[in-house]
C-alpha cells in the first residue's frame, strides 16, 4: 500500500468537495478499494471517508418505497430491511462473512458493480433508484456492464430507494472460491408484472431475463420458465463453470428464486 | 474409565492455550532491534531470459540497503535435491542448478530474480517495483503440459535439458515382463486415465525468514518457518552457502502449519542470511499470500494411466500404471522421492496381487516447483487405486465392500513382502472394514437414499480401503533406494535438580500437538505428572540432531528416541538408587516413580534421585558420574503401515451437479492411540483436506504459465460448511511390530484415504441416478463439471 491522507467529512457537500481534489476517491467499507491499495493497483493521495455521514445511512420505509443510505453496511441491510423487503435483506445477510457484511457497504458495491456481486441483481430486479448527489438515476440506466455505470466522475451514491414487490427472493449459487455469485437470480413479481435479474453470468454484467420475465408475468410459476432455454453465447466461461452451465444456472435458479419468493 | 493422564489419555493439547489466545511467537511476532525487511522481485512471465536486472535505480533509493541479482549468487551452490533417483535405463536423473536467485533465465511466474533489503517494508517495496518496471527479461514460449513437454524439444525449461524429462522410473522393472503377460491373458482389464490434481499448501502461516549475522563472533542465525530446522542447517551448510555448520543457528520458533512444504529449504532463506552478513543487521521477509501462492512447494500433479487385470469374479491379477509427475521448474528437496519411492511402493495397497507395474515420468514446467504435500505420493497412489477398482466392479457388476475383502491380504500373511518391495508388518484390513461398515451403517444406505431421491437429490455411497507406508524411515533401505540423508530422529531427555523434566526433540510440532502427546509419554513411563514434563523443539541450539517432522513420523521415530532415552534415564536412575539405598544395582526396581529395593520398603522418589543426581555429595565418583540427563537417537527398522477403510456419503443436486458430503466414516488402524482426542484431530484435518481435494481446490495455469488461481478468490479452500461431522475411529489396533510404543502415525490418514472415497461416492450417485454412462469425472468434481458429465 502507498501513503495515502484520510478525511473523514460528515456531510455530503464537504465529501463532494473533498473528492474534487486531485487523487481523490470515495471510500465506504473499503472491502474492495483496501485489497486493491494492498496490492497497489490503486494508489489514491486522500481517501474521503463516507461512514461519517449520517445522512447517508440507515434503512427508511417511506412513500415510494425502501430508502436504503449508501453506506448502509450489509448487516444493517440484513437486519433492520427484514420486515419490510425481506427478499432484500435475505440477500444482504448472504454477503461475504460477517466481517465484510460489518464493513462493506451498498453504495460500496454499486458504484463497484463487480459482475458477480448480489446487490446490482436487487436494485435492478426491483426497479430501484439510485441517488447520488446531482441526480436520481434508473437501474436499467444505471447499470452499462462490468464495472462500469452511470456514474460521473467525482459523483456519489447518497443512497437507494426501492419499491417493495409483492413477492420476491434471490436465489445465489456460490462460486465455490469467492462465494460471490457464480450466478444469481433475483426475481421480483410487482402488480405491473415480475422483473428477473441476474448477477454472475454474463459478460456484460448484471443483466434482466427478458424471455423469463414475460413468461412469470403471464404465470408465477416455477413451471412457467421450465420450457426455455437460455442462451450462453454472452455468459462467462471460467475455471469455475462454462458458459452453457451459466446459461443453465439461470433457468434452475429462476425457478427455484420463484418457489421461494414471498 | 479413560484414563486422564498419560498414555491413552485425551489430554486437552497444552500448545492451544497460547495458538488461541493470540500468545504464539511465530516468526513474524519475532522482533528484533534494527531489523530491516527484505522484498523479493519475482517473475511475472512463466519464463523468460534475463536481458538485465535494473538495479541502478532502486539501489539509490531512500531506506534501501543492499540490491541483490542471481548474479551474487552464482559462485554459491545450489538448493539440492534429497534423493538421487535412476531412470529405467540406470542413468542418473538430471538436476539443474537450483540458485538462491533466478540467475540467466526466470522459470515459473513467481520466480525470484532480485531481492532489496531496506530500513522499511514499504521502501523496499518501492525499490522492488523499480527493479520490476527497469528489468528486462525476454519472454519464451511457457511450457506448462507435461505430455507437451516430453514430446518437445525444442523448448525446454532448463537449456540442458532436451525433453523436459528429470527422470523415467521403472518400479519394480524386473515386474514388467511377469506383469505384461498377467494383462495379456487376463479374463478382464478396467483402465482408467485420471488426473491427480496439483494442490497449493495453503498453510495459515505464510513462509517467513530473519537472518541475523554476529560480526563478533563470526556466527549466523535463522529464524524461519522450519518443519526441520537441522535439516535446514545442513542444507545451507553443505550445499548452498557453505557456512560452517556450528557457526549457524536456525530456529523454528510456532509455526502455523506446513503440511509438507516448510520441510524444504528456499532460496529466501539463504538470501536473508547472506544479506544480513551484508549490512551487519538482521534482515526480515515474510512472505504474502500471493507469495505463498506463487512460490511454496505445491502438491500432487499427476497425470496417470491406471490399469487393472482381473479375473470375473474380481480377484485382482495384476496393476499398471503409467504416470507423468510435475516438479515444476526446480527440482524441491523432496520431489523426486515422493512420486516414486512414496508412491510407486504403495501401488500394492492392501491386497494381495501378485504382479504390480510402475512407470513414472518426471517432468520440468514452467510452474512452481511440486514436492511432499500431506500424504505425499500415497493420495496418488490410492487414488489411483480405489478409483480403478471402482470401475472395475461397476463394469463386472460386482459388489465394491465384496471386491476389496476377498482381495485383502489375511491377517495370517504377515510380515508380508509386496511386489513393490515394502515389508508389511501387521494388520488386519477385514476388521477396519467391518467398522467402518458398522459405524457408516451401509445396511441403512437403501433407505437413506430413496429419502434423498424424495427431495430431487442423487445419493451414493463411496468406499475406499487405503494402506500407507510412513514413520519414516529406515537409512538403511531408503540410503539404497537413493535418499541422500538418514532419517533417524534424536531426543534428549533433561531431568533437572528439582525433578522436572525437559525433553528436547527433533521432530518439530507445527500444529501436531507433540507438547501434549509426547509429555504424556514421558509422564507414563516415569510415573510423573506431565505438568513437569517440557517438549522443547525447533532450535538447534537447544536439541540433538533430528530430522524434523513430515511424513507421519513424528511419534514413531521421534517418540521411539524419546522412550530410549527414558529407559536409560531409569537405569541411571537405578544405579544412583543402588548407591543411596546401599543395595545391588540388579535389586532395584522402578514403579510408579519410584526405585526401589525389590522386596523391602526401601525406596527413593524420582525426584530424591533427580536432587542427588546434581548434589553428588558422597557418589562414588569413579563408578557413577553426576546428573541425570541422556540422548538416544534411533533409526526404525521399517516403515510403519497404518491402514483404513473410508466411507463417504454424497447427495448430488440433479440440476446444479452440486456435491454435498452428508457423511464421512474413517475406521483406521493406527496402532497403539497414545492420545485418541489428538488422533481424531489429525484425522478429521486431512479429511477435510482430502475432501478439499476431491470438491474444491484446483491449481490451474494457464497456457502462459499464469497461475488463475493465485488467490482465495479462485483456489476454493474447504470451509466448515464444506464437510460434514465426521464419525472416526481408531480401535481396530494392530501394534506396529517394530517400535516399543506400537504406534504407527495418523497425519496423513485422512488425506490418502479420503479423495477417492468421495469421488467413488459422486459415481455412485450419478449411476443410480441412471447417469451410467459417467464412469469418472476428474478431481475437483465441482458442480460444472458433475452438471457437464451428466449432460455429456
Ligand atoms: C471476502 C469478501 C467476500 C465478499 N463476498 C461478496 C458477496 O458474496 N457478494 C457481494 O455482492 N459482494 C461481496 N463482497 C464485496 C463486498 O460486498 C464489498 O463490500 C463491496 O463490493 C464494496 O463495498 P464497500 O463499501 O466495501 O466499498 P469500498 O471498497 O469502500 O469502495 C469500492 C469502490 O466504490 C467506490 N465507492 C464507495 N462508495 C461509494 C459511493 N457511495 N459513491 C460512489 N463511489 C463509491 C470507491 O471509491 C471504490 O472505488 C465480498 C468482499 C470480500 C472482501
Amino acid at each position: 500500500m502507498h501513503n495515502f491522507d484520510f478525511v473523514k467529512p460528515s456531510s455530503i457537500a464537504e465529501a463532494v468537495k473533498a473528492l474534487s481534489n486531485e487523487g481523490a476517491q470515495a471510500l465506504s467499507g473499503g472491502q474492495t478499494l483496501t485489497p486493491t491499495m494492498k496490492q497497489r493497483l490503486a494508489a489514491p493521495s486522500v481517501l474521503v471517508s463516507l461512514t461519517g455521514i449520517a445522512e447517508m445511512k440507515g434503512v427508511c420505509l417511506g412513500d415510494d418505497g425502501l430508502s436504503i443510505g449508501a453506506a448502509t453496511p450489509h448487516a444493517v441491510v440484513a437486519a433492520e430491511a427484514a420486515k419490510h423487503y425481506p427478499a432484500l435483506a435475505a440477500l444482504a445477510g448472504g454477503i461475504g462473512d460477517p466481517a465484510v457484511r460489518n464493513r462493506g457497504t451498498i453504495g460500496g458495491s454499486l458504484a463497484n458493480n463487480d459482475p458477480a456481486a448480489c446487490y446490482p441483481a436487487a436494485v435492478l430486479g426491483s426497479g430501484a433508484t439510485v441517488v447520488t448527489n446531482k441526480r436520481k438515476i434508473a437501474a436499467d440506466d444505471y447499470f452499462q456492464g462490468m464495472f462500469t455505470t452511470a456514474l460521473e466522475e467525482g459523483e456519489i451514491i447518497t443512497g437507494v430507494t426501492f419499491p417493495v414487490p409483492e413477492k420476491a427472493a434471490y436465489v445465489k449459487f456460490n462460486q465455490p472460491a469467492s462465494r460471490f455469485a457464480l450466478t444469481g437470480v433475483f426475481v421480483a413479481k410487482f402488480k405491473g408484472g415480475v422483473r428477473v435479474a441476474v448477477t454472475g453470468a454474463s459478460n456484460n454484467g448484471v443483466f434482466r431475463w427478458s424471455e423469463g420475465e414475460s413468461a412469470l408475468s403471464s404465470n408465477f410459476s416455477g413451471a412457467a420458465v421450465a420450457g426455455l432455454k437460455v442462451d450462453a453465447a454472452e455468459m462467462i466461461g471460467d475455471l469455475h463453470g462454462t458458459p452453457e452451465y451459466r446459461a443453465h444456472l439461470v433457468k434452475v435458479l429462476t425457478k427455484r428464486a420463484v418457489d421461494a419468493a414471498r | 474409565m479413560p484414563k486422564d493422564y498419560g498414555i491413552g489419555a485425551s489430554s486437552k493439547r497444552r500448545e492451544d492455550v497460547r495458538f488461541l489466545s493470540g500468545l504464539g511467537n511465530y516468526t513474524d511476532d519475532v522482533v528484533i532491534a534494527g531489523q530491516t525487511y527484505a522484498v523479493f522481485v519475482r517473475s511475472t512471465v512463466a519464463h523468460g531470459r534475463i536481458k538485465s536486472v535494473g538495479t541502478a535505480t532502486a539501489s539509490a533509493m531512500p531506506g534501501v540497503l543492499a540490491v541483490f541479482t542471481g548474479e551474487d549468487f552464482k559462485d554459491v551452490g545450489g538448493n539440492p535435491a534429497g534423493w538421487l533417483i535412476n531412470s529405467r535405463d540406470g542413468t542418473p536423473m538430471r538436476e539443474p542448478k537450483r540458485p538462491v536467485l533466478a540467475h540467466g533465465k526466470v522459470r515459473h511466474v513467481g520466480d525470484a530474480y532480485a531481492a532489496v533489503v531496506a530500513e522499511t517494508l514499504q521502501q523496499a517495496k518501492d525499490a522492488a517495483q523499480v527493479i520490476a518496471d527497469e528489468t528486462e527479461i525476454e519472454e519464451l514460449p511457457a511450457i506448462v503440459d507435461m505430455a507437451q513437454a516430453l514430446a518437445d524439444s525444442s523448448n525446454r525449461v532448463h537449456d540442458e535439458i532436451p525433453d523436459n524429462q528429470c527422470f523415467d522410473w521403472g518400479w519394480i522393472e524386473d515386474n514388467r515382463a511377469a506383469t505384461e503377460a498377467a494383462f495379456k491373458s487376463a479374463p478382464h482389464v478396467t483402465t482408467l486415465e485420471l488426473v491427480n490434481n496439483r494442490l497449493v499448501p495453503n498453510a495459515m502461516e505464510p513462509r517467513a525468514s530473519i537472518g541475523e549475522y554476529f560480526p563478533g563472533t563470526g556466527d549466523y542465525k535463522l529464524t524461519t518457518t522450519s518443519q526441520n530446522p537441522h535439516l535446514t542447517r545442513l542444507l545451507i551448510a553443505a550445499f548452498v552457502m557453505g557456512i560452517p555448520e556450528n557457526k549457524l543457528t536456525v530456529v523454528a520458533p510456532d509455526v502455523g502449519g506446513g503440511f509438507g512444504s516448510k520441510i524444504y529449504h528456499y532460496g529466501e532463506e539463504a538470501l536473508v542470511l547472506a544479506a544480513a552478513k551484508k549490512i551487519k543487521r538482521p534482515v526480515k521477509w515474510v512472505a504474502e499470500r500471493s507469495e505463498s501462492f506463487l512460490s511454496d512447494a505445491h502438491g500432487r500433479d499427476h497425470v496417470t494411466k491406471i490399469e487393472l487385470a482381473c479375473d470375473k469374479q474380481g480377484n485382482f491379477l495384476a496393476f499398471r500404471t503409467s504416470t507423468m509427475a510435475n516438479v515444476g521448474a526446480y527440482l524441491s528437496n523432496f520431489s523426486t522421492a515422493t512420486p516414486t519411492f512414496l508412491h510407486g511402493t504403495l501401488m500394492a495397497g492392501p491386497y494381495k496381487v501378485p504382479h504390480v507395474y510402475v512407470n513414472v515420468k518426471t517432468v520440468f514446467t514452467n510452474t512452481a516447483p511440486v514436492d511432499a504435500y500431506r500424504g505425499a505420493g500415497r493420495p496418488e497412489a490410492t487414488y489411483s487405486l480405489e478409483r480403478v477398482i471402482d470401475k472395475m466392479c461397476r463394469e463386472l457388476n460386482l459388489d465394491p465392500f465384496e471386491v476389496r475383502r476377498k482381495n485383502f491380504l489375511t491377517t495370517d500373511m504377515f510380515p508380508y513382502t509386496t511386489p513393490v518391495g515394502l515389508v508389511y508388518d501387521t494388520g488386519n484390513y477385514q476388521a477396519t472394514l467391518d467398522k467402518a461398515m458398522e459405524l457408516g451403517d451401509v445396511a441403512g444406505f437403501e433407505k437413506r437414499r430413496v429419502e434423498s431421491a424424495k427431495r430431487g437429490k442423487l445419493r451414493g455411497m463411496g468406499l475406499s480401503t487405503w494402506i500407507e507406508a510412513c514413520g519414516i524411515a529406515p537409512s538403511n533401505l531408503v540410503g539404497i533406494l537413493g535418499s541422500r540423508v538418514g532419517l533417524y530422529d534424536a531426543a534428549t531427555v533433561r531431568v533437572n535438580a528439582t525433578g522436572n523434566i525437559s525433553v528436547m526433540t527433533g521432530a518439530h510440532s507445527h500444529g501436531q500437538g507433540h507438547e501434549t502427546v509426547f509429555a504424556q509419554v514421558v509422564a507414563e513411563q516415569l510415573g510423573i505428572p506431565e505438568s513437569s514434563i517440557e517438549i522443547v523443539h525447533g532450535d538447534t541450539s537447544k536439541i540433538p540432531f533430528g530430522m524434523g517432522s513430515y511424513g507421519s513420523r513424528s511419534l514413531a521415530v521421534c517418540g521411539t528416541a524419546m522412550t530410549k532415552a527414558v529407559d536409560k534415564i531409569i537405569a541411571k536412575g537405578k544405579k544412583i538408587a543402588a548407591h543411596m539405598l546401599e543395595a545391588a544395582e540388579g535389586d532395584i526396581t522402578f514403579a510408579d516413580g519410584k526405585f526401589s529395593v525389590a522386596g523391602t520398603d526401601k525406596a527413593k522418589t524420582f525426584g530424591e534421585i533427580a536432587f542427588s543426581a546434581y548434589v553428588p555429595h558422597n557418589y562414588p565418583l569413579e563408578t557413577l558420574e553426576p546428573g541425570l540427563e541422556e540422548t538416544a537417537f534411533y533409526d526404525p527398522a521399517n516403515f510403519t503401515y497404518p491402514a483404513g477403510a473410508y466411507l463417504c456419503e454424497v447427495e448430488v443436486d440433479a440440476e446444479t451437479g452440486k456435491v454435498e458430503v452428508c457423511s464421512f466414516t474413517c475406521a483406521d488402524d493406527f496402532g497403539n492411540v497414545m492420545n485418541p482426542m489428538i488422533v481424531e484431530g489429525q484425522v478429521h484435518g486431512g479429511v477435510g483436506q482430502g475432501i478439499g481435494q476431491a470438491l474444491l481446490e484446483n491449481t490451474s495455469y494457464d497456457e502462459n504459465g499464469q497461475l488463475l488461481t493465485g488467490s482465495y478468490m479462485d483456489y476454493a479452500m474447504p470451509r466448515a460448511d464444506d464437510v460434514p461431522f465426521y464419525t472416526v475411529d481408531a480401535s481396530c489396533i494392530t501394534p506396529c511390530t517394530h517400535n516399543p510404543l506400537g504406534v504407527k502415525g495418523c497425519g496423513e490418514a485422512g488425506a490418502i484415504g479420503s479423495p477417492p472415497a468421495v469421488v467413488n461416492a459422486v459415481i455412485d450417485a450419478l449411476h443410480r441416478g441412471g447417469h451410467t454412462h459417467v464412469t469418472h469425472i476428474d478431481m475437483p468434481v465441482s458442480p460444472s463439471r458433475v452438471w457437464s458429465a451428466m449432460n455429456a
